[in-house]
């Protein structure tokens, strides 16, 4: 509704923050987004051997408005960037992005003319998975760090200095060129 | 039957008020719970845990859903029509809410110390006035699916209305044999008419016709197709983000509710407890009725929840012939027969529940004869169009519609070889016609080859 945006920083903030990351990360309905052998992957998950519905997940929407996690499933082939980048300004904030598998992290073994190389050079990806194609327990295992993500999600002000502290580590931090040693 | 409606309209204002912030609260939860009950149910039916992280047993997930619906932001596409955007939810909720007013909880019980029946009030007309505001909820659905001004939508809305508009028929027809059987349409008259016997033992078909409207009535599996995710996205809602789409979801869970309350109302006896504990003295009266009520109510539910859980989507067309050539038809043989009875009672005095009996026992040897009757015609004529087809067809021709075909059943298959088409190789390769299978598979450029070998 946007309201909660609006609080002034304190305590009311930090505990509807905590109530808003619980209830999101509850009630996290995934869109219907399955574009190759991922999304096989991605269907046995919501099946009985490992069942995402434990997390309140089983319910796919159809509809991009009503969905909160766009699960990108396989390749992107060119064609389909912009029908997904549609989908993706379709869903109503705030909204998540999961890059599964390889192909759709970086383009994967796919590295031709007519496949994306890598799903967020259209959309925002919030967590990566890799994998050709990914386990469901691996599915799981994103799943379960972003919903530890947006627990953590801060709200109004708040949000806006954790945006701050973020750029600035951004802004500090060495360049993939300049280190040296084992990488983090 | 004599019904007395005078115990209701006398209350102070303030037993209405908590009566209906009773009734509001009730439907609340009792979606919440459904929401959760249904997707842990289905989840057992399908052999998986269904929802179990949020609260205990997972039981705060639909309350979590409504929490995040409403945190999420409220997206209104530029071509919708703003006022009927807006006012298309509130209708179909508020509609879903108010028609459960006269649906009759328990007896008289003691509030803070006034006598008062456990129902908001009640009137000479009041399963009328339950399927009057059913039909407006309606609009909500069609204002809906026009006023987002997107195709799928509308397409779901029109589907949606039809759909409902065809499934109240049959489900009002179903409360006729009830009216004339009870002698009233006051929800508490039907009740106090069921304490010999309930009305789904008596009247069985209209409450088997009931039982299959309802579920067409509230847009629920295996008559969801306003929300095949396939063919229409998400059908009427599809637009619709936020607080609006958490409205339509509430909507349609109370509809389920108010179904089953009415079913329970009409047809299984109300708040009157079942045989084994009718017994007791004090099951029909004080605060227990109440449990009875929503014990009777939940089994529907669970019916409900069943039926998704097990059958697949019907397609449209079956749908429709299935609401319009069966359940309309039977509906009203059923009332002649009902009427015939009542009139048999009247005028000679035999049981009523004896003629009844038979007529069911004859509407459903009737029916099923009828079907087996059709199903055997159908399938003469089936063969008989498919021996005509064969004889009209003639000979068989392998290149029918210009691509390669197999032989129907009753068709001999003839070689024939490509190289026979050829003018230039049809003068020297004419064994090759003749020669069997072999020659068929082989390339064009093969052929003459062949025959050199011969």
């Amino acid at each position: 509704m946007g309201l909660e945006e609006k609080l002034p920083s304190g305590v009311l903030l930090t505990t509807v923050e905590q109530v808003a990351g619980y209830a999101r990360k509850g009630s996290l309905w995934p869109a219907t987004f399955g574009l190759a052998c991922c999304a096989i992957e991605m269907m046995a998950v919501g099946g009985p051997r490992y069942d995402i519905a434990r997390f309140g997940m089983e319910v796919f929407r159809a509809s991009p408005r009503q969905a909160d996690l766009m699960i990108v499933a396989g390749r992107v082939s060119q064609k389909m960037a912009p029908v997904l980048r549609q989908i993706y300004d379709q869903m109503a904030n705030p909204k998540w992005v999961l890059a599964m598998g390889v192909c759709a992290s970086s383009g994967g073994m796919f590295n031709n003319y007519a496949i994306l190389q890598g799903v967020d050079h259209v959309v925002p990806v919030d967590i990566y998975l890799p994998g050709c194609p990914p386990r469901p327990e691996m599915l799981i295992d994103a799943i379960l760090k972003l919903h530890d993500e947006i627990q953590a999600t801060k709200l109004g002000v708040n949000a806006i200095k954790a945006q701050d502290i973020q750029e600035s580590l951004a802004l500090t931090a060495p360049a993939t060129l300049e280190m040296r040693g084992l990488l983090p | 039957m004599n019904t007395d409606l005078g115990v209701f309209g006398n209350d102070p204002w303030w037993i209405v008020v908590i009566k209906a912030i009773a009734i509001f609260v009730v439907l609340v939860l009792v979606t919440l719970f459904t929401i959760w009950w249904e997707r842990r149910v289905v989840g057992r039916m399908q052999n998986r845990i269904g929802p179990n992280r949020v609260g205990p047993l997972g039981l705060l997930q639909s309350l979590m859903d409504g929490i995040k619906l409403a945190l999420k932001e409220e997206i209104i596409p530029k071509s919708a029509y703003r006022a009927v955007y807006w006012l298309a939810p509130v209708i179909s909720a508020t509609m879903a809410f108010i028609a459960f007013a006269v649906i009759p909880f328990g007896p008289e019980v003691s509030i803070l110390g006034v006598m008062t029946p456990l129902q908001l009030t009640d009137f000479p007309v009041s399963v009328l006035y339950v399927l009057a505001v059913a039909s407006i909820g309606i609009y909500g659905i069609v204002l809906a699916g026009w006023s987002s001004g997107s195709t799928y939508p509308l397409l779901g809305g029109l589907r949606s209305s039809a759909q409902m508009i065809s499934y109240e028929l049959a489900m009002s027809m179903s409360f006729v044999a009830v009216f004339l059987y009870a002698g009233t349409m006051s929800t508490s008259g039907i009740v106090a008419a069921q304490e010999p016997i309930w009305y789904a033992i008596i009247l069985l078909p209209s409450f088997l016709i009931y039982v299959t409207s309802m579920v067409g009535e509230t847009n629920r599996a295996p008559f969801d197709l306003p929300e095949a995710e396939g063919e229409l996205v998400g059908g009427f809602h599809t637009e619709y983000s936020s607080l609006k789409f958490a409205l339509f979801f509430l909507a349609e869970y109370i509809n389920m509710v108010t179904v089953s309350a009415l079913a329970t109302t009409l047809f299984l006896g109300g708040w009157r407890a079942p045989w084994p504990i009718s017994l007791w003295e004090g099951a029909n009266v004080g605060w227990w009725p109440l449990l009875w009520f929503l014990v009777k109510v939940q089994l529907f539910i669970f019916v409900f929840i069943w039926l998704r859980g097990t059958l697949p989507r019907l397609r449209y067309d079956q749908f429709m012939r299935f609401g319009w050539k069966v359940l309309i038809p039977v509906s009203l043989v059923w009332i002649v027969v009902v009427a015939t009875a009542r009139v048999i009672r009247n005028e000679f005095s035999i049981a009523t529940e004896d003629i009844l009996l038979w007529g069911a026992g004859l509407l459903v040897i009737v029916v099923i004869g009828g079907w087996i009757l059709q199903w055997r015609s159908s399938r003469k004529e089936e063969q008989a169009e498919e021996l005509a087809a064969l004889t009209d067809d003639g000979p068989f021709d392998p290149m029918a519609g210009a691509f390669p075909v197999p032989p129907m059943p009753g068709q001999e298959f003839t070689y024939t070889s490509r190289v026979s088409q050829r003018p230039l190789a049809a003068a020297t390769v004419t064994p090759a016609v003749t020669s069997g299978p072999s020659s068929t598979h082989l390339p064009d450029d093969d052929a003459p080859k062949e025959s050199s070998n011969a």
